[in-house]
């Protein structure tokens, strides 16, 4: 009975770690950002190019910053939950235009809504890089202050807004 | 005959202007040897975070270039590699490390191995040692079981052999 006792520890243990293995997201790289100021940047704006845009102009409010380029494909399928999230005037949602052509930009958001209140343009990605983005859609979540205080990787979807996003802005806005 | 030495010339330009053509495409110039050299030692110590088992100087992807971008124009400001690898800690977290740090909450990642070998080891010996003892407590014999003995091995016990 001891001699197996002791090699069905070992596979019992084994078995855990590796289920515990499969449960987690290698691709979620948990962002340094969080509780951290946004870092700062002004660019222009997709649609009008002389005006620009700057996390400092949304100081006092709670606001989403959506990284997404018309090249991104699961951009594609966030997008609808973005536009749905807009009509309910819950929380303002800016964009990011990463790495994108104007035209391109412009054109995937006549095409499928645009959510937006405003997009950035970040023709050369280097406000990506500031804010540590690695794969698009990438969606920040920031308070009054300016502070980070949620990053999802990967598109959004209605359960992440129920869940996560949605209670979080609720909270962040009842905050003084 | 003209037509001959055009040609030679032709022929002649041609080949010298092959080896320029190359090194056009093979980016650096003569100056910048160095610091593609320092390019590519800080880029080995970055991961691509879209294809997790590279170093940014292994990737092709997008982001890797452009990560590459970046440490190639900090180093143009006289930024220390130190300095470029803190700035990418920053932004992307430890894990852009491709070789983790030593702190304590990677001291199982970095030692974890070695105690386990360590510990195999100790059960090793462990286990040789019992059996060593096992073996040189080679139980007494009684008179009766030598005699036993004798008579198998002579082969008069017939009822035993069979």
């Amino acid at each position: 009975m001891n001699r197996f006792l002791l090699p069905l520890g070992i596979f019992i243990v084994l078995v855990i770690f590796l289920g515990v293995g499969l449960t987690l997201k290698p691709r979620e790289v948990p962002s340094p950002f969080i509780g951290k100021p946004a870092p700062a940047f002004r660019v222009p704006q997709l649609h009008e190019e002389s005006k620009t845009l700057s996390p400092e102009d949304m100081r006092g409010k709670v606001w989403l910053l959506n990284v997404w380029a018309s090249w991104c494909v699961s951009c594609r399928e966030e997008h609808p939950v973005l536009v749905d999230l807009a009509r309910q005037n819950l929380v303002p949602i800016y964009g990011l235009n990463y790495k994108d052509k104007r035209e391109d930009g412009l054109a995937w958001l006549n095409d499928g809504g645009n959510p937006y209140i405003a997009s950035a343009y970040d023709r050369e990605g280097n406000v990506g890089i500031d804010y540590g983005v690695y794969g698009v859609p990438e969606t920040f979540v920031i308070d009054k202050l300016g502070i980070i205080r949620h990053k999802h990787i990967g598109p959004v979807t209605p359960e992440a807004l129920r869940d996560k996003i949605i209670p979080l802005v609720k909270e962040l806005n009842s905050a003084k | 005959m003209p037509n001959k030495a055009f040609l030679f010339i032709l022929l002649a330009l041609t080949a010298l202007a092959l080896p320029q053509a190359y090194a056009g495409e093979a980016e650096p110039t003569a100056d910048d040897v160095v610091l593609e050299k320092r390019v590519n030692a800080v880029s080995e110590e970055l991961r691509c975070l879209v294809c997790q088992n590279q170093t940014i100087a292994d990737s092709h992807a997008e982001l890797a270039i452009d990560l590459k971008n970046q440490v190639r124009e900090k180093l143009k400001q006289g930024m220390s590699e130190r300095e470029i690898v803190d700035y990418m800690v920053e932004r992307y977290g430890d894990f852009v490390l491709y070789r983790p740090q030593v702190k304590s909450s990677t001291l199982l990642l970095w030692f974890g191995p070695f105690a386990l070998l360590l510990l195999a080891f100790g059960v090793l010996v462990a286990k040789l040692r019992q059996r060593r003892k096992a073996m040189r407590e080679v139980p007494k014999l009684s008179a009766d079981d030598h005699a036993r003995a004798e008579s198998l091995l002579s082969g008069k016990d017939k009822g035993a052999q069979s």
